[in-house]
């Protein structure tokens, strides 16, 4: 179990971390959900002890690793530009963890050689051994850091972005194939991404940050369904903001004959399984997105439709409009 | 314009560029051959194998073998800690790495007489203890060292920036000490360029005359480098022997210039295999 106790973190002023608890079970996969500054990465690499919090401690099994250095943390760490070595062939990288211990716990070359080999059957990349990481697609080379870091049996496995710099295609893939990697491994596992689709496909447990604090804690129907705060509903999923501080999801609309509020269809256009409309609404002039089963006949532009909301939140509202979702 | 005229005008720059380089570069550097074997072969040779010019030679391999590796070795430590550290002052440092390529030589060498020489700070200091720097080896290679202290580093610092932290915080994360990272990943990182930076620092260091011109004393067989001997023999109108050594550092800066282009191509190759 992985317990972390008031983590503080400066930047020459700039608060990156505000006093984070957090504790993670054995065998989960965590994800680490924010935009770009919510402080996130420099959790993650406090956690790695590849930085140093400012105040607060890390402790892995209830023993305190706040000052141990990443060598030895025994954590597996995956960067987002893979941080492959060059000038090593595949199979060179994946045993460099091996290769570098002291002499008397270093395996011979050629266990080190199989080691590394079993690993990239692992990751699907049997036989790739001899290759240069430039010789490997995007996907592969993200496998092989992956396959590299599991080399040195990490209690834990901290990925940065992992599918950052991955096109949608080959990203979808790799998800589920470290999803299904990680059921088979049970490896405590966290991963650090602003992708919320991504975050609620994979993680057991979705923490929701943002500027340095950590807003929601929870699994991903719960941070979906009943999110805490006002950037949460934002940040995870689509969400009109209505006046009187009421967030209500696209698809969590009705259309009635009477009542409701009325809203002059603006634009129609079929998104995947439904009909997406975007209109103003008669009362505001608010934008309004809303989801409409595509089985039915759609509205033309400049209808007016009346729509009750199914669901909705109420977030208090000075939270609400201090978050604009990037 | 039309195609024609277009062609025509980049014919014509090529051409004039050409020219230019004929004019200013390689007929004086054929001058300097031509001149070295005006009286044949033997007096080439002859001019060589005296002993001051021995001396000479030796001299200059000695400042090279001596100021080369301390600039490896600055070179990397201020490298790396500017590319890979933020600290207070880092972009003072880079202004001060940049120091020795804004300062004329000859200034260059007067600090070192300013500082060793007899009436310098230290000079009584280093009289007492029989201790001779200006007009010695040592203040040759005093000089030689601060001209030549950009060479690495100005080479390595854009290139160790770019290439981030990743990979080292890679490896320590696998495990890897700091040693073992330097030198398995770090060091094969960055060997095209530190191999550039060699060769320029060595070509600056064997034919450096400002700086060391000042602190040398022009001492024949004890305290002249090659540029220096040089100096001496043509001002004794010794055209021969003064082009027999010139062309042996003219030799220098052509062995220099291939190795410099398999280098450069080297590293472009290794840059391009290496993209994302």
């Amino acid at each position: 179990m992985i317990t972390l106790d008031g983590i503080t973190k400066t930047f020459g002023g700039y608060r990156a971390l505000d006093n984070i608890d957090l504790e993670v079970k054995d065998g989960e996969f965590l994800a680490l959900l924010g935009p770009s500054g919510s402080g996130k990465t420099t959790l993650l690499r406090i956690i790695a002890g590849l930085a140093f919090p400012d105040a607060g401690t890390v402790a892995f099994d209830g023993e305190d690793v706040t000052g141990l250095k990443v060598a030895d943390r025994k954590v597996g760490f995956v960067f987002q530009h893979y941080a492959l070595f060059k000038h090593m062939t595949v199979a060179d990288n994946v045993g460099f963890g091996l290769s570098v211990r002291k002499r008397g716990q270093r395996p011979p070359k050629a266990q080190i050689r199989a080691r590394a080999e079993e690993l990239l059957e692992l990751v699907q990349l049997g036989g790739l051994g001899n290759r240069y990481p430039a010789q490997l697609s995007g996907g592969q080379r993200q496998r092989v850091a992956l396959a590299r870091a599991l080399a040195v049996e990490p209690q834990l496995l901290l990925l940065d972005e992992p599918f950052g710099a991955l096109d949608a295609k080959v990203r979808k893939t790799l998800r589920r194939w470290l999803r299904d990697l990680h059921k088979q491994m049970g490896l405590t596992s966290i991963f650090v991404t602003h992708d919320q689709e991504e975050a609620l496909e994979l993680a057991d447990r979705v923490v929701v940050m943002d500027h340095g604090v950590i807003e929601q804690i929870g699994t991903p129907e719960q941070v979906y369904m009943e999110p805490a705060t006002a950037f949460v509903s934002d940040f995870v999923g689509e969400t009109n903001h209505l006046p009187g501080g009421i967030h209500v999801r696209p698809h969590e609309f009705r259309i009635v004959e009477d009542g409701g509020q009325p809203v002059i269809v603006e634009s129609i256009f079929r998104k995947g399984g439904v009909w997406r409309i975007e209109g103003s609404l008669a009362s505001h002039a608010e934008v309004v997105e809303l989801d409409l089963d595509a089985t039915l006949a759609p509205p033309s532009p400049g209808d007016t439709i009346r729509i009750v909301p199914r669901r909705l939140k109420t977030f208090p509202q000075s939270g609400a409009t201090s978050h604009d979702q990037a | 314009m039309n195609t024609l005229s277009i062609l025509r005008a980049r014919h014509l720059l090529i051409a004039a560029a050409l020219a230019f380089i004929a004019l200013f570069l390689v007929l004086p550097l054929a001058a300097v051959f031509m001149a070295a074997l005006e009286k044949g072969l033997e007096a080439y040779a002859a001019a060589l194998v005296e002993p001051d010019a021995l001396a000479a030679i030796r001299l200059t391999l000695l400042v090279a073998a001596i100021s080369v590796p301390l600039n490896i070795v600055f070179g990397i430590v201020a490298a790396w800690s500017i590319a890979k550290f933020d600290f207070p002052g880092k972009s003072l440092l880079v202004t001060f790495i940049d120091l020795p390529f804004s300062v004329s030589p000859v200034v260059a060498g007067l600090i070192y007489v300013l500082m060793f020489g007899a009436q310098g700070w230290f000079g009584p200091w280093l009289a007492e203890h029989d201790i001779q720097i200006i007009f010695a080896v040592p203040g040759i290679v005093l000089a030689t060292v601060f001209v030549t202290f950009p060479f690495v580093a100005r080479e390595l610092i854009p290139l160790m920036s770019e290439q981030g932290r990743d990979d080292e915080e890679a490896a320590l994360s696998l495990g890897a000490s700091g040693l073992q990272t330097f030198l398995r990943v770090t060091l094969p990182n960055i060997r095209w360029g530190l191999l550039y930076g060699v060769l320029l620092c060595n070509a600056r260091a064997m034919g450096e005359f400002g700086a060391v011109s000042v602190v040398s004393g022009h001492l024949r067989g004890l305290t002249n480098t090659m540029p220096l001997h040089v100096e001496i023999l043509y001002n004794e109108y010794n055209f021969v022997a003064a082009f027999a050594v010139a062309s042996l550092l003219a030799l220098l800066a052509l062995v220099t210039l291939v190795l410099k282009s398999i280098v450069e191509w080297r590293f472009a190759y290794h840059r391009r295999s290496a993209g994302h």
